[in-house]
């Protein structure tokens, strides 16, 4: 199925990328920013799921994978374009006005630190309609209000669909509460991604 | 949960903030405000507060604003959270501050005090607890009842096991707790040399001279200004070449202080103090 041009058009415009993931989603991810040139111009910034303590290889293989600068957050790391930035295992990661990174450490949501939502929800307040949103597999409801809030603020939301995630019920939970404007296959998220502006 | 449906405008949050700096002398205005607008957001969905009502409750209700305090002041905190720092803590710090007759440790933001048992865990286990002293900081006072009875839920403690085992420290750390039925305590001789006060990194002083500060997943609450001026609060609080330690994803950005301080360990955030 062809890409509507709508959609192209919205992503290309879009300054920053939201990728939320849990379990299942990984080398989804990996093709995507493998495919990214050094000048994308926008930001990409990854929320993935994962256990706190094991200093996983998931921020070296997306490191040495990646043609952009590819960086860990720290807190108050200022938003830089033409960089991928990783929420930290154990923090929660939120976006300040100033367009810089603030980490918390409060409770986890769908026992989730970094929790989707949460960094979906800053998102929306701080880049409004400047977003492309795409939520992928995972087994739990992490990232549905967060990006139905994204979808609220104008910005363009993606939810893998759940019949081709290998973990169906985080972007089921999305498309539930109407949070997804666009049901794309795996393999239509990766072509839309990467049409460059 | 759902924290989509509340609704808090900029100049709302500073009018709060305005609000408890003038009834209750606690300021939030230099706080890192995407944190802090999500828990006052919180607070009202749980509360089931409009905005109004919370600002009338705030003034009126003084057991109310201890929960609203407890809520954003976040009091989440593990024992030996992030091990691999405990490690770096025990390989690169503890020889050097051992040769000291007494080694003075200030945990700051101490909350219910999971970090100060997990130091005093660790200056027993290498045979300095009777030397040292551990002071824990917090500006919750509750939270500091809390700590000061070293009582956790079994539950919490068991939690805790897999951080402990990859610390590098010896047995288990169910080893330093008493258990009855659901609640752990810690051993009393690990509570001896601690002291639980209250102090507020924003407006109290130097309340004395230390050889080692930690001060981890504080800073992440605080704008870049206030950053620094607790730095500055630090770097005078600390023995010549004593040690400070802050979060792992926490670093100094100024340039003021990069040069007052020596990095001893990169990935961890452990600095040095050097200079005078």
């Amino acid at each position: 199925m062809a890409l509507d041009k709508n959609i192209i058009d919205r992503w290309q415009k879009s300054n920053i990328l939201l990728l939320g993931g849990s379990a299942g989603s990984f080398k989804l991810i990996f093709s995507i920013i493998k495919n990214f040139n050094a000048d994308l111009n926008k930001t990409v910034i990854i929320i993935i799921h994962r256990k706190k303590n094991f200093y996983s290889e998931i921020e070296k293989l997306f490191a040495e994978n990646s043609r952009m600068l590819f960086r860990e957050i720290s807190d108050k790391d200022k938003i830089r374009d033409n960089t991928i930035y990783i929420a930290p295992a154990n923090y929660h990661a939120l976006i300040e006005k100033e367009k810089c990174f603030a980490l918390d450490v409060s409770d986890a949501i769908w026992y989730s630190k970094p929790s989707i939502d949460v960094t979906f929800e800053s998102a929306a307040d701080v880049y409004k309609n400047n977003c492309t949103a795409v939520l992928l597999s995972g087994a739990n409801q992490d990232g549905a209000e967060g990006l139905l809030k994204l979808r609220k603020s104008g910005s363009l939301t993606i939810v893998q669909d759940p019949k081709d995630a290998e973990m169906p019920q985080m972007p089921e939970a999305a498309v539930n509460i109407n949070a997804a404007e666009f049901i794309l296959s795996s393999n239509q998220i990766l072509e839309l991604l990467k049409t460059e502006a | 949960m759902d924290t989509t449906t509340g609704y808090l405008t900029v100049p709302q949050l500073n009018e709060l903030i305005d609000l408890i700096k003038k009834v209750h002398g606690f300021d939030f205005s230099n706080y890192s405000k995407a944190s802090l607008k999500r828990r006052v957001l919180r607070i009202m969905q749980l509360k089931k507060l409009e905005f109004y009502d919370l600002k009338h409750t705030l003034v009126n209700d003084q057991h109310f604003f201890q929960e609203f305090l407890d809520e954003i002041t976040v009091n989440v905190t593990e024992m030996f959270r992030d091990p691999s720092f405990y490690k770096a803590l025990n390989n690169q710090v503890i020889p050097y501050i051992s040769s000291y007759q007494h080694i003075k440790v200030w945990s700051a933001g101490a909350s219910s005090g999971e970090e100060v048992y997990s130091l005093a865990i660790l200056l027993n286990e290498v045979g300095l607890r009777k030397k040292s002293f551990i002071y824990g900081t917090d500006i919750n006072s509750e939270m500091l009842k809390e700590a000061r009875k070293g009582i956790y839920s079994l539950r919490k403690i068991k939690s805790y096991a897999e951080n402990y085992q990859f610390s590098g420290l010896k047995g288990s750390i169910t080893d330093h707790f008493t258990i009855m039925y659901d609640a752990a305590t810690i051993h009393s001789e690990l509570k001896q040399n601690t002291l639980f006060s209250v102090h507020n990194l924003i407006s109290d002083n130097i309340f004395n001279e230390f050889q080692l500060i930690c001060c981890r997943n504080v800073f992440i609450y605080f704008e870049s200004e206030l950053q620094e001026k607790v730095l500055d609060l630090f770097y005078n609080s600390l023995a010549p070449l004593g040690f400070l330690c802050m979060g792992s994803k926490e670093t100094i950005r100024s340039e003021k202080f990069k040069k007052k301080f020596k990095v001893i360990n990169y990935k961890e955030n452990i600095y040095q103090k050097i200079g005078t």
